[in-house]
């Protein structure tokens, strides 16, 4: 694996992080020049819900881009991303609450019952709340890293409900959800094979290891 | 001897310094973003303004105005034109007043077909002059639970029916959209909707004061984006009843099929009536938001025009006719 020296992962996290936080400050910008449209509010909930399956997936891939590329020290991006994935989830989440339902608690739960969509959609982001909080090195260090990073597997789950919630949201025309869904299945792909060659391997070296004694 | 029980954390797992460091600048960062961000919206609340300048289209004369118009303030030119949907031209709602720029809506003709006396092809120009042009300021609610109050030019569809003269027998008016993917990009691709377009109404609503074809908006002929040359208004209906770039009507003994209640049948029905009592799977019709204002208002039943059309379905349950 090609390690990166440690002072140009300090450098590149800092142009990183202003890169993602660039889709934020677009839109912020965008509305305080009135350039949102006519149905800002609608903007603002489509662009942070299009960032946060986007943040989803990018966070996903640093795995595999490691794996492909060797290139270990993208590790160090993994945490930041999924943070982000995080930071617009939320925000989509407080523009569903805020602007679209004004605190309207009963408006709301009837949503999560009756719209699927809304279902799957508030899934996807409370199995980010517990990545999110235990993403400190402390919280590391207490959940220990077999269970910490098995808990982290539920990001798969968040992008699934995520994607689904997507799905089900569009009237017609799946084209779009449904290219989130694809990138998302080929990411999930790599893992299981990454999974079923390392059991391979596993049982070769027991296999080896029986013969020889 | 100590032995030291190993880390179950990797190295790699590690948090430097610098990484949290970071993540205390992000979360710095994060607040001031959605700080701004709900700034922006307030200042978005007060600056919600209608009158943005438009290059001007052809404009119409000798338009009357009409007492079926609502005092409401009208949305602007600028908002109308940019947010709507036309499924032919892009499922986005800011992207069909670009692509249908260059739509060509001369040479026009309109095929009377079905249960009429004489079943004809009608000119266009001569469609505008069946009967005297009226502004009609109605109120528009989409499905999808937005709303806007809209300055249409038009004419009673009722006078086309007249003049087509259909057979007794004719209890339903069916339309259909130009089929013409060279144009329209999205008809290339059958995963959108069903090509062409099509919608129904009942005889009594087609003939109802109410319903109009339009050929403008404002005092302009009616934009591309809008459906032009001709297309159908039913203010008491969803937005999507309001079947645009008409070049077929047929009348019918039994309910024509209409797009979106073949896509989704327990989402769309054939009357489509604004109704707040209805939920829809996806939407709760009970409320909606009047483009350029912040707040959601109660959606009323039958858009507001109870009294015009409530008794068309006194005999008919609109829970399950929706």
């Amino acid at each position: 694996m090609k390690q990166l020296p440690e002072k140009y992962v300090r450098l590149l996290k800092l142009p990183a992080f202003v890169v993602c936080l660039g889709p934020a400050f677009v839109l912020t910008w965008k509305g305080f020049q009135g350039l949102l449209g006519a149905n800002p509010i609608d903007v603002i909930t489509r662009t942070t819900g299009r960032w946060t399956l986007t943040f989803l997936l990018i966070t996903l891939s640093v795995t595999p881009l490691r794996r492909i590329t060797g290139m270990a020290w993208l590790i160090r991006f993994r945490r930041m991303l999924g943070l982000f994935a995080f930071f617009y989830g939320s925000l989509h989440l407080v523009t569903y609450v805020w602007l679209d339902k004004f605190f309207d608690v009963h408006e709301m739960l009837h949503d999560i019952a009756r719209r699927r969509f809304i279902t799957a959609g508030m899934t996807a982001w409370a199995l980010m709340l517990p990545l999110a909080l235990t993403s400190t090195k402390g919280a590391i260090r207490r959940l220990g890293g077999k269970r910490w990073q098995k808990l982290h597997r539920l990001i798969y789950f968040s992008a699934a409900a995520g994607v689904v919630h997507f799905i089900w949201l569009v009237k017609a025309d799946l084209r779009r959800p449904l290219t989130y869904g694809a990138v998302l299945a080929l990411l999930l792909a790599f893992r299981i094979l990454m999974w079923i060659r390392n059991r391979v391997t596993a049982r070769s070296t027991a296999v080896r290891q029986a013969i020889h004694t | 001897m100590v032995i030291k029980k190993p880390s179950d954390i990797a190295s790699s797992e590690i948090t430097p310094k610098s990484t949290y460091v970071s993540r205390r600048k992000f979360i710095t960062g994060a607040a001031a973003t959605v700080g701004t961000a709900l700034a922006g919206g307030f200042y978005l609340r007060n600056h919600l303004d209608s009158s943005t300048v438009h290059a001007g289209g052809a404009k119409l004369s000798g338009i009357v105005k009409s007492p079926f118009s609502t005092t409401e303030k009208p949305n602007s030119f600028q908002d109308i034109t940019n947010y709507n949907n036309y499924y032919e031209f892009s499922t986005d709602k800011y992207e069909p007043n670009g692509l249908s720029k260059n739509f060509r809506t001369r040479p026009w003709t309109v095929a009377i077909a079905g249960l009429v006396k004489k079943p004809k092809t009608l000119d266009i120009d001569t469609i505008l002059k069946l009967a005297p042009l009226e502004e009609r300021i109605y109120r528009h609610r989409c499905v999808e639970g937005w709303s806007m109050v809209i300055p249409w030019v038009g004419f009673p569809l009722s006078a086309l029916i007249k003049q087509a003269d259909p057979l007794p027998s004719a209890k339903f008016v069916a339309f259909q959209t130009i089929l013409a993917p060279d144009q329209m990009p999205n008809q290339r691709s059958r995963d959108v909707l069903d090509w062409p377009y099509v919608e129904g109404l009942r005889m009594d609503e087609a003939m109802h004061p109410l319903t109009i074809l339009a050929v403008g908006l404002y005092d302009e002929v009616l934009p591309n984006v809008d459906g032009a040359p001709l297309r159908l208004v039913t203010p008491w209906k969803y937005g999507f009843k309001g079947i645009k770039a008409i070049v077929k009507i047929s009348f019918t003994d039994s309910m024509p099929p209409t797009t979106w209640n073949k896509m989704a049948p327990d989402e769309y029905g054939f009357y489509s009536n604004v109704n707040p009592q209805k939920d829809h799977p996806r939407w709760s019709q009970a409320m909606e938001r009047r483009i350029g204002e912040f707040r959601k208002r109660p959606t009323l039943m039958f858009n507001g025009y109870a009294d015009q059309v409530g008794s068309l379905y006194t005999n008919l349950d609109l829970q399950k006719n929706y």
